[in-house]
C-alpha cells in the first residue's frame, strides 16, 4: 500500500475479525491494522455505507479495500465486478491498482484487478467485458461511458462496493455532480452495495455524508488519527520582498538551496506558466545539476509518466509541478513540500503538504514563498489556519441542468427509461436533491427535441417515447456522438507542440497563444527555450533555441483559484490587528507603516476605498479582499455606474485582494459607487452582454450535448457539426431567455466565473463603512496593482523583471 | 437607425445598420447571405440549434423593406442555406417569404449554396445583375465596380474601457464593396485575413454594425483576430531550418 499502517491501537475484538492470512500478513511486515481500518471493516459486514476522513499517510486506501478483499478471499471472486472504485485521476487509478497487487500476491488471494480510464486500449476493455474482474478501478468520465451501454445494468448488477477516492476534491465540482448521477444510477442497479467516500481532512464532513447517500445519517463517519501538525516556515530571502509579481523569481536561488538540503522536494507553484518559468530560473542556477524535473498537466503523457516513475524510485531530487501533483499517488521519500506563491486556499494548502512524508507519526514540513507583499500576509494568514486546523471549502454546489442533461442522454443510450422513476433517482444524487420536477421535464425535453418553445424539431427528435411510455433512443448512432462528448470538462482549444517536424511531442499549448506567435520568436514550454517555426496540420513546430532576450510563456484558461473567505478575513485582521505588525517580516512591516503614514490600513469591518491622481487620470483603488473573480465583477460593475454618472471611465485591473478603475473625472464620493443597488441595477444588463456569460454558455451547450465537442483531428474527418455558440446564444437570449441552456449558463457564471454570492455579501457588509482616504499621490498598498496595469500581454502575463521597471517608478512616487 | 452614405464609383449608397446596402437612385434594396433555413439544416445534421433562425432573419429583411420600400430587393447569392432548405420550411413560413418576395420585385442572385431556388417562391433567378456600370455578384473577383457577398465579412476593434469588440462590416474603398451575412446563423471571417484583405489593392474601411449606426474604421486601425493556422509551414519541407 501507500502508507505504513503501524502504531495501531486496534482493539483485539477488530483484530479477531480479520481473516487468519491477512492478520499473518500484517505482523509479518512488522504492522498491526489501525483502528479505522478494522472500524471500516466492520461497517462493511453491517453493510453500513462510510466516509473515512483521513489524513494523508494514514493507511486510508487499504482502510478502502479491505474489507473487499477480505469479502473476496472469504467468498471467492470470479462472480463479476465486487467493487468498483473511482478516482479523479487516471493516474491515481493505475497506482492504486499497482498497490494493490502487493498484498494480493504477498497474501496468495485469487482476486483480479483491472484498470479502466481514457488511457485503456479498445482489446482490454472487450476483456474487461468477456472476464470481469473483481475490482475495477476507473475516472468519473469512464463511470459515465460504462453506465452508458446496454449492458451496464448486467455489468454492474452484483456490485458489493463503491469506493470514492479523493471525494473531498470531486464533490465541489462539476465532475462531482456527473459523478454523484452515476453513483445515483450505480445504487438503482445494485440496491445492495454499500458507498464508501476516502477524502483527506475536510471543513465540513457532514456535506460529504450527504453526497454519497441520500440519508446522510445512514453514513458511518470514520476518523482516522490525526497526523503530527505539519510545520511550515516562510521564506523571505535576503529580506527581500518584491513588490509586485507572481513568479517569485527573487527566490530561486533561496529555493535551490532548499532542495539541495533535502532528499526529495516538491515545488508546487499555482499555474504552468510559473512552473516553466521557475524551473528553467532553478536549472540556470542548477551547477551541480541535481536531477530536477518538470510536470504540469499540459506536457505530453509519456514525459509526465516518466518523471512520476523516476520519482517513485527516488531518481530525482525535486519536481516543480502544478496540481497536476496535488492528488494520491505515492511519491516515495518526499521530505520537502514548497509552495511558491500564495496557497490562495487552507484545504488544498494541506492536500500539498500532505505529498511530504508519508508517515503519520513524524510532521511534515513545508516551505512557503511569498512572491509579493500581499502574498506574506496571505502565507501568514494560510500558516495560522493550519495551525487551528481551520479549513476553508467543502461545500456542494447545486448540480447544473447541462450535467444532467448529460447524464439523461447516458442513461437514454444504455436502454429505454420511464421518466418518473428516473426523476426520483436523479433526486437521490445531493447536487440534485432538491431539483423541482419542473425543471427535469425541461431537460428531458431538450434532450429529446432541444426544448424550444417553438417545438419545430419533431422529425428530428434525439428520444422518442412507445407505447408503454418509456423513453429511448430515437437513431442508435446517437449513442456512438453521446460517447464521445462525455465529461463536464471543457478545455480552451489546444494544439500539440512538435520539437522539429519529425521529433518527439513535447505537449500542448493553447491555440489562442499560438495565435501570438511569429516564426523566430521564442518561449518556454516543457522545460526549454522553443523557437516557433511554424504550424503544420494541427501542430505547432518549434526547435531549440539558444538564447532569447524575452521568451514569451504560454498561459493556460482557467485554474486560477480565486482566495478563499477563510483566507481573506484573517488577511484583514492582521492587517487591522497592529499589536501584531511588529512580529512580521522587515519588508513587511515597513511596507504597512509606510502604507499607514500615508494613507490606511482600515479596520476590520470596513472598505479601504483610496482616490488620488496620477498622471492627468484619477484612480480608485479598493481592498475588499474577496477573490479576483468577485473583483473582475466588480470592476465591470463600478466602470458601468462611473459611466452613467459621467465620471468617464477608462479603464479597471482586479487582483485577489484589491480593485483599481480609473477615468478622466475626479471620483469625491466613493459612497455613489459602491451601494447595495449596484447587483440589481446593472448585473442583469451587463450579464448578458458580458463574454462570461457566452463562455459559460458555450460550456453548458458542450456538456448538454447541443453542439459537440471540438477534438483534434475530427474537424478533417468532416464528421462534426459545429457552430458559433455566441450566435445560438444571441437569437436563444432574444426568442427564449428562459431556456433551460440560458439557465444552467447563468448558474454557472453566477456561481464561479461572477462569484456573486460573495460580491453580494461584500457589498451589503461594507453599507456604511466605507473608509474613503484622499491621496495627493498613489499609496504603498496600490503599487503592486497599479505596476500591473497594461502589462497583462497578449498570451501571457507580465514577468517580474518586466514589473519591476514599473514598480520602481511607483514607488518613487509613493515614498515621496 | 441612421444609415451610413457612402461613394461608391461615383454614385451614392446607404449602409444600413442592419447590414443591407441601399441604393436610392435605383430604389433597391441589396443584401447577403441570408442562409435561410442554416438552422432546419443544422437538425438534419445533429445539432438541434434554436429553431428561430428563419423568423429572425426574415424579421430583419421585413424591417428593411418596410423602412425603405424599395422597388427591388437583391438577394446577393446563398439566400436559401441549402437545396433541402426550401423544401423542409414549414408552409407558414414558406408564404411569409413568398409575401415578402412578392411585395416588389426580387432577384436571386445565385450564391455557392442555393444554385436551384424554388419557382414557387418567385423572384428572378440570374448568375450576376449589372446596372449602371456596376456589377452585383455573389463570390468576388476583386475587380472595381463589384459589389458582392459570400465571405461574411466580420472586422475587429479595439475599446478604450473594454474588451476587443467583433462585428459584421461592410468592407469596401470606393471601387468595390463586400456586403456582411443577413443570415442570423451565418459564421463570419475576419477582414484582415486573405481571403478579404487580398481583394483589395491598398488600404480599405470596414463599416462596423452597431446596435443604431454604422462605425467606419480603416483596415489599419483594426486588429486581427486571433489565428494560431497563421504561419502555416509549407508541405514538403524537409526541416524547418529552410525556412530561415
Amino acid at each position: 500500500m501507500t502508507d505504513a499502517p503501524c502504531a495501531a491501537h486496534a482493539p483485539l475484538d477488530g483484530l479477531a475479525s480479520l481473516p487468519a492470512r491477512f492478520v499473518a500478513w500484517f505482523s509479518a511486515r512488522g504492522w498491526r491494522p489501525r483502528a479505522h481500518q478494522l472500524a471500516m471493516l466492520a461497517l462493511a459486514r453491517e453493510g453500513r455505507d462510510a466516509l473515512l476522513v483521513a489524513p494523508t499517510g494514514g493507511g486510508k486506501t487499504l482502510a478502502g479495500f479491505l474489507p473487499s478483499l477480505v469479502e473476496l478471499a472469504r467468498e471467492g471472486g470470479g462472480c463479476g465486478i465486487h467493487t468498483l472504485y473511482v478516482s479523479p485521476l487516471k493516474a491515481l487509478a493505475a497506482d492504486i491498482a499497482r498497490n494493490l497487487e502487493t498484498p494480493i500476491r504477498e497474501m496468495g488471494l485469487s482476486v483480479r484487478i483491472a484498470v479502466r480510464t481514457g488511457d485503456t486500449s479498445p482489446a482490454q476493455r472487450a476483456r474487461q467485458r468477456r472476464r470481469p474482474p473483481d475490482i475495477l478501478l476507473t475516472t468519473p468520465e469512464s463511470l459515465a461511458l460504462m453506465l452508458s451501454y446496454p449492458d451496464a445494468a448486467e455489468r454492474f448488477r452484483g456490485l458489493r462496493a463503491i469506493v470514492l477516492d479523493e471525494v473531498h476534491a470531486l464533490a465541489e465540482s462539476k465532475r462531482g455532480a456527473l459523478l454523484a448521477l452515476g453513483v445515483a444510477r450505480l445504487r438503482s442497479l445494485a440496491p445492495d452495495a454499500r458507498i464508501v467516500g476516502l477524502s483527506a481532512t475536510v471543513a465540513d464532513p457532514d456535506a460529504l455524508c450527504r453526497y454519497l447517500s441520500p440519508e446522510p445519517r445512514s453514513v458511518a463517519l470514520v476518523r482516522g488519527e490525526a497526523g503530527a501538525p505539519p510545520e511550515v516556515e516562510i521564506l523571505i530571502p535576503d529580506a527581500r520582498m518584491p513588490w509586485a509579481g507572481h513568479y517569485a523569481t527573487h527566490a530561486a536561488a533561496a529555493i535551490l538551496e532548499l532542495v539541495r538540503r533535502h532528499r526529495t522536494s516538491i515545488v508546487f507553484v499555482n499555474t504552468r506558466a510559473q512552473a516553466e518559468v521557475l524551473f528553467g530560473l532553478l536549472w540556470r542556477l542548477n551547477e551541480d545539476n541535481l536531477p530536477i524535473a518538470l510536470h504540469h498537466g499540459s506536457l505530453d503523457a509519456e514525459q509526465r509518466h516518466k518523471v512520476e516513475r523516476a520519482m517513485a524510485r527516488g531518481g530525482l531530487r525535486a519536481v516543480v509541478a502544478t496540481s497536476s501533483l496535488d492528488l494520491g499517488i505515492d511519491w516515495g521519500d518526499v521530505d520537502l513540500v514548497v509552495q511558491v506563491g500564495a496557497p490562495k486556499s487552507v484545504a488544498r494548502l494541506l492536500q500539498r503538504i500532505g505529498r511530504a512524508n508519508h508517515r503519520l507519526e513524524e510532521p511534515s514540513r513545508a516551505v512557503l514563498v511569498p512572491a509579493n507583499r500581499f502574498e506574506v500576509l496571505e502565507c501568514l494568514a494560510a500558516r495560522e489556519a493550519l495551525a487551528e486546523a481551520a479549513l476553508d471549502g467543502g461545500a456542494i454546489v447545486a448540480g447544473g441542468l447541462d450535467v444532467l442533461a448529460q447524464h439523461v442522454t447516458g442513461v437514454a443510450c444504455a436502454g429505454p427509461f420511464d421518466a418518473d422513476r428516473l426523476y426520483e433517482e436523479v433526486r437521490r444524487a445531493a447536487p440534485y436533491a432538491a431539483l423541482a420536477r419542473s425543471d427535469f421535464d425541461a431537460v428531458l425535453d431538450f434532450v429529446a427535441t432541444g426544448g424550444y418553445a417553438l417545438g419545430g424539431y419533431e422529425r428530428y427528435r434525439r428520444l422518442v417515447r412507445g407505447s408503454d411510455g418509456l423513453w429511448r433512443l430515437a437513431d442508435p448512432r446517437l449513442a456512438c456522438r453521446y460517447r464521445m462528448n462525455i465529461g463536464t470538462i471543457v478545455e480552451a482549444p489546444v494544439m500539440h507542440v512538435r520539437l522539429g517536424p519529425r521529433g518527439r511531442r513535447l505537449g500542448e499549448v493553447e491555440e489562442y497563444f499560438v495565435s501570438t506567435l511569429a516564426p523566430g520568436d521564442t518561449f518556454l514550454f516543457a522545460g526549454r527555450l522553443l523557437e516557433f517555426v511554424g504550424v503544420r496540420e494541427d501542430e505547432v513546430v518549434v526547435r531549440a533555441a539558444k538564447r532569447a532576450r524575452d521568451p514569451k510563456v504560454p498561459t493556460y484558461a482557467g485554474g486560477k483559484l480565486p482566495l478563499t473567505d477563510t483566507l481573506a478575513t484573517r488577511v484583514r485582521r492582521i492587517l487591522a490587528t497592529r499589536e501584531r505588525w511588529p512580529q512580521l517580516p522587515a519588508p513587511v512591516r515597513e511596507w504597512l507603516e509606510a502604507q499607514i503614514r500615508r494613507s490606511s490600513a482600515g479596520e476590520a469591518e470596513e472598505l479601504l476605498v483610496e482616490t488620488f491622481p496620477r498622471r492627468g487620470r484619477h484612480f480608485l483603488v479598493a481592498y475588499p479582499f474577496a477573490g479576483r473573480n468577485a473583483h473582475q465583477t466588480l470592476g465591470m460593475l463600478l466602470t458601468r455606474r462611473m459611466e452613467r454618472l459621467r465620471l468617464a471611465p477608462l479603464g479597471f485591473v482586479a487582483s485577489d485582494y484589491c480593485i483599481a478603475v480609473w477615468g478622466r473625472v475626479p471620483i469625491e464620493r466613493p459612497e455613489e459607487l459602491f451601494t447595495a443597488d449596484l447587483l440589481a441595477d446593472d448585473l442583469e444588463e451587463w450579464m448578458a452582454e458580458s463574454t462570461v456569460l457566452r463562455r459559460a454558455f458555450r460550456n453548458c451547450a458542450v456538456v448538454a450535448g447541443l453542439v459537440e465537442r471540438r477534438l483534434p483531428g475530427r474537424e478533417k474527418t468532416g464528421r462534426q457539426v459545429t457552430m458559433s455558440t455566441d450566435l445560438l446564444y444571441d437569437v436563444l437570449r432574444k426568442y427564449e431567455p428562459d431556456h433551460v441552456l440560458l439557465r444552467a449558463a447563468r448558474a454557472e457564471a453566477a456561481q464561479g466565473m461572477i462569484d456573486l454570492g460573495r460580491l453580494s455579501d461584500l457589498l451589503n457588509a461594507i453599507q456604511g463603512r466605507i473608509r474613503h482616504e484622499r491621496l495627493s499621490r498613489i499609496s504603498p498598498f496600490a503599487v503592486a496593482i497599479i505596476a500591473g496595469i497594461g502589462k497583462e500581454f497578449v498570451g501571457g502575463e507580465a514577468l517580474d523583471q518586466e514589473l519591476e521597471a514599473a514598480v520602481a517608478e511607483l514607488l518613487a512616487e509613493a515614498m515621496a | 437607425m441612421k444609415p451610413h452614405p457612402i461613394r461608391l464609383c461615383g454614385q451614392e449608397f446607404l449602409l444600413d445598420p442592419a447590414g443591407a446596402l441601399v441604393w436610392p437612385k435605383r430604389s433597391a434594396l441589396v443584401v447577403a447571405d441570408l442562409h435561410l433555413g442554416k438552422a432546419d439544416a443544422l437538425a438534419r445534421r445533429g445539432l438541434l440549434a434554436p429553431p428561430y433562425e428563419l423568423e429572425e432573419t426574415l424579421a430583419r429583411l421585413e424591417a428593411l423593406v418596410v423602412r425603405y420600400r424599395p422597388e427591388i430587393v437583391v438577394s446577393l447569392g446563398d439566400g436559401l442555406h441549402d437545396a433541402g432548405a426550401a423544401q423542409a420550411l414549414e408552409s407558414q413560413r414558406f408564404d411569409r417569404l413568398g409575401a415578402l418576395v412578392r411585395r416588389q420585385r426580387w432577384l436571386w442572385v445565385t450564391g455557392n449554396h442555393d444554385p436551384v431556388v424554388p419557382i414557387a417562391l418567385g423572384g428572378a433567378v440570374l448568375p450576376r445583375f449589372v446596372c449602371d456600370g456596376l456589377t452585383f455578384v455573389h463570390v468576388p473577383s476583386g475587380a472595381a465596380a463589384e459589389v458582392a457577398g459570400h465571405l461574411h465579412p466580420v472586422a475587429r476593434v479595439a475599446t478604450p474601457a473594454g474588451p476587443v469588440q467583433r462585428r459584421r462590416c461592410f468592407v469596401g474603398d470606393g471601387e468595390r464593396l463586400l456586403l456582411p451575412a443577413l443570415g442570423t446563423f451565418a459564421g463570419g471571417l475576419d477582414v484582415l485575413d486573405p481571403a478579404i484583405a487580398g481583394l483589395f489593392p491598398g488600404a480599405f474601411t470596414a463599416y462596423l454594425l452597431g446596435a443604431r449606426r454604422i462605425f467606419a474604421v480603416s483596415s489599419r486601425r483594426l486588429v486581427r483576430e486571433p489565428d494560431p493556422r497563421r504561419h502555416r509551414l509549407q508541405a514538403g519541407r524537409s526541416s524547418p531550418r529552410s525556412l530561415a
